[in-house]
């Protein structure tokens, strides 16, 4: 969000671009030639059943996997050779926040800060203290240690953690898992109007209905190794029966009070 | 992004101090920009702040303009902001609408002299606290084990037998290994001396009454509250971490009879055991060195040391094994069920139960050598 007005007007840049992601454990192969692109601005969601790589995924494109085979470009950087500069563009919540046990949530914020920029404590504080009320939590929260957070309390932490240096991308990893509905509405309203104001590119995996409909400009669905890409009313259209399992079962009917009928 | 550096320009107009601002305002130029806001005048009736050149704008930047703004006005003056773009109206905003919940962002200041003060007693007031939980622990230990031994049943065979392999059979080679060391240092330190006076044989009787009545069951004592003890803060942390311990309870099961008298009652029996075998290692190390380094044979060494090593000099080192064995396991199971939250507390509390029930050893060991003393034994 940095950037001057007139790169985040033309909406079809895309952010992060797969092309022909093979991976593959031993001889399990989990994707299969995936390409796809995130544009700028957009808010993606990533959904799939369990051992599809989802998380994968995720970690394939934050440069934490190497892929068999395929590029990936974040930002225009290939994630082969990922600089700490682009590091810092990106932000990651991790499934449990990942906070760091030992240090409070305000030195949690203040860790990339301190590593990547030469700047005084009180102004650490101060961002801290701000980074800790845009993301909803309390003012006490700040000197308290992540084992003292309830579980929402450390998504939040972690979210204001992985917001600290003003990323351009937010990579969520289930944002909702472990909340209960109305935490996790939300969370999904804290993420969206975030995502607003500060111009982020969301990349989410997640199993929550509720956030696919409710935040999501376009969902990927991981089926048979390759991704499917679309709005949700694409996918609600798209034949395939797992596809239609997931987006027309007992629990999607209850998320989604749209009537769009199923082609089967 | 990395574009021109943030930059502040201000002049002074009648009672005016019009500020333009350009440049990239963001967490890269965050520190300068800083300096430049704070070294502004600040007695002025009217600001101005002119933005129009801004190429980027992100949450330092606009906390740093929220702030001066603040400030500003609360000595009195009157602030204006123009030319932020229609895109960072929204990051602004956000900025604004956080900082208006969230009045106290200053870290209190501390005298270092009080915060020192304030952890000493924090410090002492915790190691009394720990003291009377520790007895509260053995008192409760005391009764489960007795309600044990009224069915033996409970005492759980299994559980009993593979603690006794953890901290007795496996322990074996590490204990003979270094008891038989010390005994060679031992007797080595002793020869220097005792060759002085012409009488080495002497050796064998300096060495076998250390070794019985201290050094053996010391040292076996202490390498086991580092072996085994700290096992037990770890096993029965990991658990409570995994939120087995509560799973237990909510089953019914007690957690003092399932996890802690198995291994209280295994060290219990394994401790005096190794006692005896670091008894025999240490001796046979220093009768090696006897024989090898000083004018006397293995016959000779057995004929003295029958004389020197009575039964009462056995027994006196004996009988703190199971002592320093209750003293260890208590520690070691008490710091596990103290650990909470995270795995980063196992850790801590591990430590904690290795000094602890080391030193509790030595103040045990020391308050025998008083009874024994006293006592003329």
């Amino acid at each position: 969000m940095a950037d001057a007005p007139s790169e985040t007007t033309t909406q079809e840049d895309s952010v992060i671009r797969v092309t022909g992601l093979r991976t593959q454990f031993g001889a399990q192969v989990i994707h299969d030639g995936l390409s796809f692109s995130v544009r700028r601005g957009e808010v993606m969601g990533i959904v799939g059943g369990s051992g599809t790589g989802k998380s994968v995924l995720l970690r394939t494109i934050l440069g934490l996997n190497t892929p068999r085979m395929g590029e990936i470009e974040v930002l225009g950087q290939n994630t082969r050779t990922i600089t700490n500069a682009l590091k810092r563009r990106c932000g990651v919540l991790f499934q449990d926040g990942a906070l760091f046990s030992s240090l409070t949530v305000a030195e949690n914020i203040q860790a990339p800060m301190r590593e990547h920029l030469k700047m005084p404590q009180y102004l650490m504080d101060e961002l801290a203290a701000l980074k800790i009320a845009m993301v909803g939590l309390p003012p006490d929260a700040g000197p308290k240690f992540p084992s003292e957070l309830s579980g929402g309390m450390r998504k939040r932490a972690g979210l204001a953690r992985a917001l600290a240096m003003d990323p351009d991308i937010i990579f969520l990893d289930e944002p909702t898992a472990g909340l209960d509905p109305i935490g996790a509405a939300a969370f999904d309203n804290l993420i969206h109007e975030l995502q607003k104001s500060l111009g982020l590119t969301v990349f989410m995996v997640t199993h929550d209905l509720d956030s696919l409909s409710a935040i999501c400009d376009r969902i990927a669905v991981l089926v048979d190794k390759k991704i499917r890409l679309g709005t949700m009313a694409e996918h609600m259209r798209d034949p395939h029966p797992w596809i239609q399992e997931y987006f027309h079962g007992p629990r999607a009917r209850a998320a989604l009070k749209d009537d769009i009928p199923a082609v089967v | 992004m990395t574009d021109r550096p943030g930059w502040l320009e201000s002049s002074v107009d009648g009672d005016r101090l019009i500020l333009v601002g350009g440049g990239c305002w963001t967490f890269d130029f965050a520190a300068s920009l800083d300096l430049a806001l704070k070294a502004l005048p600040p007695e002025t009736r009217r600001v101005e702040f002119q933005m129009a050149q801004l190429d980027a704008f992100d949450t330092a930047g606009a906390w740093l303009l929220r702030r001066t703004q603040e400030e500003f006005e609360a000595g009195g003056a009157s602030v204006s902001i123009s030319g932020v773009a229609a895109v960072y109206a929204p990051l602004f905003q956000l900025v604004i609408e956080a900082e208006k919940d969230h009045p106290e962002i200053d870290r209190a200041y501390v005298n270092p002299l009080v915060a020192a003060l304030n952890r000493i007693g924090l410090m002492v007031f915790d190691a009394a606290r720990e003291g009377a939980n520790l007895l509260n622990f053995l008192g409760l230990v005391i009764v489960t084990l007795a309600r044990s031994l009224a069915s033996p049943r409970r005492l759980r065979p299994t559980a009993l037998v593979s603690q006794i392999e953890q901290t007795g059979f496996n322990a074996l080679p590490i204990v003979g290994l270094l008891l038989f060391l010390i005994g060679v240092v031992l007797a080595y330190q002793g020869a220097d001396l005792t060759r002085q006076f012409g009488a080495e044989i002497l050796t064998v009787d300096g060495l076998a009454i250390s070794v019985l009545r201290e050094i053996g069951v010391l040292i076996t004592a202490i390498l086991v509250a580092g072996r085994s003890g700290s096992a037990f803060t770890a096993q029965i942390g990991t658990m409570k971490v995994n939120e087995e311990v509560d799973a237990m309870q909510t089953l019914g099961l007690d957690p003092i009879e399932v996890l802690v008298l198995p291994r209280v009652v295994a060290l219990l029996i394994t401790l005096p055991l190794l006692t005896f075998f670091a008894d025999v290692a240490a001796l046979l190390g220093g009768g090696v060195m006897v024989v090898f380094a000083l004018d006397i044979s293995f016959v000779q060494f057995v004929h003295r040391l029958h004389d020197v090593a009575s039964l009462k000099q056995f027994l006196v080192g004996m009988v703190k094994a199971p002592v320093f064995a209750f003293l260890i396991a208590l520690v070691g199971c008490y710091e596990g069920l103290c650990v909470g939250g995270s795995a980063e507390s196992i850790g801590q509390m591990t430590t904690k139960a290795v000094v602890e029930s080391i030193f509790l050893v030595i103040v045990a060991d020391a308050a025998f050598s008083i009874i024994f003393s006293t006592l003329g034994i």
